[in-house]
């Protein structure tokens, strides 16, 4: 199963700036590798990446070939409300993740 | 006279110079960049982290026709295998032995379950989860009679010239760390955060594939995974950053 892990801080003040990381467990297979025998290994990876607050959309990222795997997206957002953080990775053959995270604006 | 003792204590010493002095020992994660420090340094942006996760559902699983878990016998790893990674590998039985070996021998006779692959992801995970549980404490390999010989043929291993570019490892990580091997930095060798997460791996691995690397790297022909040859090399190895603290599961470039 797909693993992810986010890392939010639990609480912040109004409008403060806060630091959100996520890590996704998977292999990125870039599609351009080749096994022993010449056959092409299919590509596999992540293409996609949302977070929403409150159900907004404050981040989205694109991925591709030649990304890391198991890849690491630390990006930030202002503090705008206690709430909850959904985040959605997308990918090849079906692949899906979600992760929920809360925080507490004071 | 004087002069010929004056002259054998400048043989004597520039004999043993190849060796590092205990002080001035750095673990790999000294040679490493920022991000990558910093990779490591958080739990939650370590790589290594999912590894983990399977480990302990590996840890807490029962297998084998004794329908038994680690947990089973091992109760909480945090308690039972606290500092178990840093007495490894070792001798038992006259022969050398790592923690791998370990793991798979307890799995073939008390859980009767068939033994994981070397550098299978089940083992270095399980590897990686035990490891963990000792991160932070000193290495603790002993020189005694059991380990000597077995740590005296892992040094000559160490220090013997190999493979088509005639070198040994005692040539680069004893006489050369800290300059720049097409521009990346040379470290002293420690094994002191395995199984790692190598970024040119994208990847888990374990101490043997490294050192497979590195014998590759040479032109030698590699051991086998858990050959003896190789794991005296470890066990030398973890002797010789005896007292340094276990980073596992380690970041590394």
């Amino acid at each position: 199963m797909a693993r992810v892990a986010v890392t939010v801080p639990p609480s912040a003040k109004r409008g403060e700036i806060i630091e959100i990381k996520t890590l996704a467990q998977h292999e990125m297979e870039t599609g351009f590798r080749r096994t022993q025998t010449g056959e092409l290994v299919p590509r596999d990876i992540i293409t996609g990446f949302v977070c929403r607050y409150n159900g907004v959309e404050v981040f989205r990222a694109e991925l591709h070939q030649a990304m890391a795997a198991n890849p690491l997206i630390a990006f930030t957002t202002v503090a705008a409300e206690s709430g909850t953080l959904e985040f959605t990775w997308t990918g090849d053959h079906g692949y899906l993740a979600n992760q929920k995270a809360e925080i507490k604006v004071v | 006279m004087r002069a010929a003792a004056f002259f054998f204590a400048v043989v004597c010493v520039w004999l043993q110079a190849a060796e590092i002095p205990l002080a001035e020992r750095r673990s790999g994660y000294e040679f490493m960049g920022r991000e990558t420090r910093a990779m490591q340094d958080d739990d939650t942006t370590n790589p290594a982290l999912f590894s983990l996760l399977d480990g302990e559902q590996l840890w807490n699983r029962p297998d084998g026709t004794a329908a038994r878990a680690c947990a089973g016998c091992h109760g909480d790893a945090a308690q039972s295998m606290k500092g178990i990674a840093a007495r490894y590998p070792t001798v038992a039985g006259g022969k050398p032995i790592n923690l791998e070996q370990r793991i798979n021998a307890c799995r073939v006779e008390q859980q009767r379950a068939p033994a994981f692959a070397y550098e299978s992801k089940e083992l270095v995970a399980l590897t990686a989860y035990v490891g963990r549980q000792s991160r932070g404490m000193p290495i603790a390999i002993e020189a005694n009679d059991a380990t000597r010989p077995r740590l005296e043929a892992g040094r000559a291993l160490y220090e013997r010239r190999q493979g088509q570019l005639n070198l040994s490892c005692s040539q680069c990580h004893d006489d050369n760390w800290g300059k720049l091997l097409a521009g990346s930095p040379i470290p002293q060798g420690h094994p002191t955060g395995y199984p790692i997460y190598r970024l040119e791996w994208q990847g888990m691995g374990s101490l043997e594939r490294r050192l497979r690397n590195c014998m590759i790297g040479v032109r030698a022909e590699p051991y086998a995974y858990g050959s003896p040859e190789m794991v005296q090399l470890e066990l030398y190895l973890m002797w010789r950053a005896r007292g340094m603290k276990l980073e596992t599961p380690a970041v590394r470039p």
